[in-house]
């Protein structure tokens, strides 16, 4: 018995640490990538020749260092999601960056190189307006926040405020900007639309109003896009109606009017409806702006002007030019214009700012990507060379959230995708056989022409197989008598195939961006790219695997459904997903709002799958449609069944297709939106395989499951939140019938709810607002010890009942999303998949959550393998399968089966993208990394030589013998 | 077991993910009523209308009347009038065609005191194969479901047995008179965590365990023995071969 309690325990340890991953299994099929988002603000370091760092602020509230030689992340904040975390303004001072974060909340300073925090500022309340640096006698040395009503002035080193001062008439007057040239005053603009601007004088020591004066403008209507200061104080405003340039010297006292300048004086003209941009530089926030300025008066029209002794001058036209942008290197500020060169191409020159001539020698071409958008921002990284000349780098953000960063003479350093962080829905598609393996699969897709072609080919076909093995042997050879490291292969579109296990596939994902990515599952590496321009934000994003690889010679196919969240208009785009390239199959048009869709298992003579569109007057339109397909739809109508949720009226309600693709209402369930709302329907997935239909009892007898593949799980919440009455409420719904198969309420509950359905079980997790923490129940459905009807399910022939068991647990962590894995045959052991909001994705067995676990162990729960119940969930730090791989903002988990049972495919997406394999129930059906090839084949060949040896003296013994 | 997927699919298959819809389901163009409905003193009654056509097309007829006694659990019952000669053959042929038996109820709250309150709009139905009620001779099971707070959300009609073989019912009687078991299902109350007994479990082993003074003893004070052998087998093991484990590469 003491044996057997140590030999259990050793064996429990051994067990526990495989689980995880061995140090030396780091990368080696698992890949994390990470994001930051659009950029908003992004800042070079200027302050050392050296330096790599490009600071960035984006929309997806990231803080972060890139560097600017590789595109790698130094380091990254994530702050909060929504307007709490939101990045008002980038400021940098040498090595410092000060960030203002949640509309005005927060001052923070970093320290670029490390990204530690050197101090944060709490600020009064009131919306954000505009920051800036100020300096005084050539240093910078303070912070300026201007808020709706008030400006505050902090320290730069210590991030203490000098003063606050608030704003004078500011519940009429609009204050946007702050101006400050370095000698010892903050100026403050406001305007009062359509009559005149404000402008106060501060003294920087104490926070005085030095002088207040306002200046009448009665054609202003945004002080922050049409204006900028430039060349020592002086206020240059640009107006569409009037097409004139105004000016005023801010400090001057007599000015009591702006000062006119018709563009038509100097030959220009603003393009009609479009707002012209002033973009003005100021290098060293201590000194004042320069002279020199752009102005954009049409989406591809830039101008540099210059203003010299009250005279506004134009130093270059650029027409046509799509983006220009200053920038400074020690005393010299260039400006770095991109034009387009043809239709793919564009150049980007360098002209020095205060005369508008060409640097000789620094175009850069930049060329566009075919599938991607329009370059929308540009920003440069001057530098001096060591002849003193001007050097410089541009990054290039487009439309599809590309970010490019270039050296002259158009070389790509570096590119990153930052579509992909926020990406909406993805699918794994398998990936397409080799040549010689389709060689031998197309043979049996042709016609047969006769027995010797036949043979004739199989021969052939076998030849080319053992060629292929004989090259692949080679090379296996080849590339062992290398060092490991040098072995690397490249990923790319052509050498794509299918290995023996099927553990690559291409992942198909879909960005909020209308960006779509195809990425190599193996290595992370993006294989295809495809960017849909006239996709409105907040679209919902549909794809369906309608092909897969399996149907050699038709290439597989996926459709996306776009729908737009608005008008509920839809539009389907058809691609195929290994080469991204559009299909050119006709797809209906969709005239009216698509309410559901749905894949049948009905195929066309191309082996497509038929998706159906339901419109919003409840017609049916099919694709494809072709007659073959209509013919079939026709046949198997009266078995197509649907179901649409309208949780705006809290109904779901039951559709029968018809022979004319028509449908009928055949059941409707309606409850009350006054006591609780539906939040979410899900089915199960349509590619989950159940192994086996029952579980064994202790006693030998057999437990069936329920196992109905058309049951809904709806989950509602009570529109009453107090804590004592809100409640959680669970539906499972036959799809077909409309039936009620179970109803539970969990009572003193609330969302948000987190579910999955799979095979006869359900788990959900919600938050117990009682005793405030986060429960976890399991719903498990039975048949009973008998089957209805083993051989096939039919919802409509299905009268009894399920037994219902259910049990709930404390899980002692908050959670962001919830999935199952998913293998081929449904053999292995089911686990939770559980996204952790820290960044963690815990692996839990599905045999914790087992409503069986008895209360007390009985000789039958122990047959079974069950656990005894015990309220808490472990977290073991084993059963995190990204080990210190945190995936920021998880917001979905898919898993995929591959070809091996044990092995499930995860990838989860968020901020950041990780994909890694997970082993449920071990690696049953793989041999070890570590597993001895040579010991067992030197035993092998040991024993056979020793039976050769030993059956050669037996012989002889018994020849001997026979003499004897 | 694949085969009973497939079927199972083809029979009936929904998509996964619902795209939410907003336009409002049209109503079924049945006749009203409401009026023609005999209320009981202690309770009240509901219409409970059916339909079976040729067409397919539903017009709603008055099957029978649901009384429900207020106040006692499944205080449910069913009064329902005998199949015309009429509705008999037309039950027979809609089942010959494989048509669709249709029920339907208003949408009521079952609590008597919320019976003056504004009723809500429309009816909640649900259907059974007409041939499977032909065959079973009239014998259905018919479950209302309720929400928290008593309103009825969902009706659902199940026949006995529930299958289609194609027998055909020679005999007129026994599609005459329904045969009906009709119940009320309220949402069950899903369990929370049970710490309580678990503690208590909890409590009980400790005690037992310190009635034992054998027990008392510390594990490794009783097997000490028993690791210092296993500790010294594991060291002479481990020096005489490499660690085993994912330690190295072999490749």
């Amino acid at each position: 018995m003491a044996w057997l309690v140590v030999r259990l325990a050793i064996s429990l340890s051994l067990l526990y640490t495989a689980s995880a991953v061995f140090e030396d299994q780091v990368g080696k099929f698992d890949w994390r990538e990470q994001f930051i988002g659009k950029v908003r603000f992004a800042l070079f370091d200027t302050h050392s020749q050296a330096s790599k760092k490009l600071l960035v602020a984006t929309d997806k509230n990231v803080f972060a260092s890139l560097n600017s030689r590789t595109g790698d992340l130094f380091w990254r904040h994530v702050d909060k999601t929504g307007p709490e975390g939101h990045i008002d303004a980038l400021l940098m001072y040498g090595q410092d960056a000060v960030v203002v974060v949640g509309n005005g909340r927060l001052l923070r300073s970093w320290e670029t190189t490390v990204g530690g925090l050197k101090w944060e500022a709490v600020l009064d309340t009131g919306s954000f307006q505009a920051a800036a640096l100020i300096g005084v006698q050539d240093f910078v040395k303070y912070v300026a926040v201007l808020k709706k009503s008030a400006i505050s002035l902090h320290d730069l080193s210590s991030g203490s405020q000098i003063w606050v001062e608030n704003l004078p008439d500011s519940d009429t007057v609009q204050y946007q900007t702050i101006y400050s040239g370095g000698n010892g005053l903050v100026f403050v603009l406001g305007f009062v639309p359509s009559s005149h601007i404000v402008i106060v004088e501060y003294k920087i020591e104490d926070g005085e109003i030095m002088k207040k004066k306002s200046v009448e403008a009665a054609w202003m209507s945004s002080l922050e896009n049409s204006c900028a200061v430039i060349s020592s104080g002086n206020l240059l405003c640009v107006d569409q109606t009037t097409q004139s340039l105004y000016t005023l010297p801010l400090q001057s006292a007599e000015h009591t009017e702006m000062r006119q300048i018709h563009l038509q004086t100097l030959d220009l003209e603003v393009a009609s409806g479009f707002q012209p941009v002033l973009t003005s530089t100021q290098p060293n926030p201590a000194q004042p702006p320069l002279a020199e300025f752009f102005l954009q008066l049409s989406p591809d029209h830039h101008i540099l002007l210059q203003l010299k002794d009250d005279l506004i001058a134009p130093l270059r036209d650029f027409n046509p030019s799509y983006l220009a942008a200053f920038a400074t290197s020690g005393e010299k500020t260039v400006a770095a214009v991109m034009t387009p060169k043809n239709d793919t191409a564009c150049s980007i020159n360098l002209f020095s700012a205060d005369t508008g001539r060409r640097h000789l020698d620094t175009t850069i071409i930049y060329h566009m990507d075919p599938n991607g958008g329009k370059p929308n921002r540009l920003y440069v990284h001057a530098f001096l060379k060591k002849d003193d000349s001007v050097g410089y780098r541009v990054m290039v953000q487009t439309e599809d959230l590309t970010l490019t960063f270039l050296q002259q003479p158009g070389r790509v350093v570096w590119m990153r995708e930052e579509a992909l962080a926020d990406v909406v829905t993805m699918e794994m598609v398998d990936l397409p056989l080799t040549g010689t393996q389709a060689e031998l699969e197309g043979e049996f897709g042709k016609k047969a022409d006769g027995l010797l072609p036949m043979v004739l080919k199989r021969l052939s076909s076998q030849f080319i197989l053992l060629q292929a093995w004989m090259a692949h042997l080679w090379k296996l050879f080849y590339d062992a008598r290398k060092p490991r490291s040098s072995v690397k292969n490249e990923v790319t579109i052509d050498t794509l195939s299918r290995d023996e296990f099927n553990l690559q596939k291409m992942m198909v994902m879909v960005t909020a961006s209308g960006k779509l990515f195809g990425i190599d599952s193996k290595s992370g590496t993006v294989l295809w790219k495809q960017y849909l321009e006239d996709i409105k934000p907040d679209s919902i994003f549909k794809l369906i695997v309608q092909r897969t690889t399996a149907h050699f010679p038709h290439p597989p196919q996926c459709t996306l459904l776009i729908k737009d969240k608005d008008t509920g208009l839809g539009s389907l785009y058809v691609f195929n997903p290994i080469f991204g390239k559009k299909s050119h199959i006709s797809v209906p048009a969709l005239p009216r709002p698509v309410l559901q869709t749905l894949l049948l298992p009905v195929i066309d003579q191309d082996y497509a799958k038929v998706l159906l569109l339901i419109d919003d007057q409840y017609k049916v339109t099919a694709f494809p449609s072709t007659k073959n397909v209509l013919q079939q739809l026709q046949d198997t109508a009266s078995s197509v069944f649907f179901y649409l949720v309208d949780s705006s009226q809290g109904k779901l309600s039951g559709f029968r297709l018809r022979m004319d693709l028509s449908t009928e209402l055949i059941w409707e369930v309606v409850i009350p939106t006054e006591v609780q709302k539906i939040v979410a329907v899900k089915g199960k997935r349509a590619n989950e395989h159940v192994h086996s239909q029952g579980r064994v009892m202790g006693d030998r007898s057999v437990l069936y499951k329920y196992l109905n593949p058309n049951l809904l799980a709806v989950i509602t919440e009570s529109t009453d939140i107090h804590q004592e009455r809100s409640f959680v409420g669970i539906f499972l719904i036959d799809g077909v019938t409309g039936r009620i198969v179970h109803e539970a309420v969990q009572r003193k509950a609330r969302g948000p709810v987190h579910f999955v359905h799979s095979e006869n079980w359900l788990v959900y997790v919600y938050w117990n607002s009682k005793f405030r923490r986060n429960e976890f129940s399991v719903l498990e459905l039975f048949e009973g010890a008998e089957l209805y009807n083993s051989t096939v399910f039919s919802s409509l022939d299905r009268p009894h009942p399920p037994q219902v068991l259910q049990q709930s647990y404390i899980f002692p962590a908050p959670i962001s999303t919830l999935e199952a894995t998913l293998t081929e045959k449904g053999i292995t052991s089911r686990h939770l998949l559980v996204g952790l909001p820290s960044g963690s994705i815990l692996s839990l067995p599905k045999m914790f959550l087992d409503p069986r676990r008895p209360e007390l162990i009985s000789e039958q729960s122990r047959e079974e393998n069950l656990i005894p119940y015990a309220p808490e969930m472990p977290i073991r730090t084993e059963w995190f399968i990204n080990y210190n791989q945190t995936v920021s903002r998880v917001r979905g988990i898919y898993t995929a089966p591959s070809g091996l049972e044990s092995t499930c495919l995860v990838v989860v997406y968020g901020l950041d993208i990780y994909q890694t394999r997970v082993f449920p129930s071990k690696q049953f059906d793989v041999l070890k990394d570590d597993y001895d090839y040579v010991l067992i084949s030197s035993v092998l060949f040991g024993l056979f030589f020793a039976t050769m040896i030993s059956k050669r003296l037996a012989e002889v013994k018994l020849l001997n013998r026979a003499w004897r | 077991m694949a085969t009973i997927r497939v079927f199972s699919l083809i029979l009936s298959v929904l998509s996964i993910i619902t795209l939410l819809w907003t336009q409002s389901g049209e109503c079924n163009n049945g006749r009203r009523l409401g009026d023609a409905v005999d209320t009981d003193f202690s309770g009240f009654s509901v219409p409970l209308e059916h339909s079976f056509e040729i067409d397919d097309v539903p017009r709603f007829r008055l099957r029978g009347a649901l009384q429900f006694r207020g106040g006692r659990e499944n205080g449910v019952y069913l009064a329902q009038n005998q199949l015309s000669e009429k509705d008999r053959n037309t039950m027979k042929d809609v089942a010959a065609v494989d048509g669709l038996y249709r029920i339907r109820v208003p949408r009521v709250s079952l609590q008597v005191d919320r019976q003056t309150e504004k009723q809500s709009e429309g009816y909640i139905t649900a259907f059974v194969r007409a041939c499977s009620l032909v065959e079973s001779h009239l014998s259905d099971v018919i479950t209302l479901h309720t929400d928290v707070s008593g309103n009825v959300i969902g009706i659902s009609i199940v026949t006995i047995p529930g299958s289609c073989r194609g027998i055909e019912v020679e005999d007129e009687v026994d599609l005459e008179v329904f045969n009906t078991t009709i119940s009320v299902v309220a949402p069950v109350t899903a369990p929370v965590p049970e710490t309580a007994p678990y503690i208590e479990r909890m409590d009980q082993e400790m005690e037992k365990k310190g009635k034992n003074p054998q027990e008392q003893k510390s594990f490794f004070a009783k097997y000490w023995y028993l690791i210092l052998g296993g500790a010294v087998f594991l060291m002479a093991t481990s020096s005489a071969q490499a660690p085993p484990g994912g330690a190295r590469e072999q490749s």
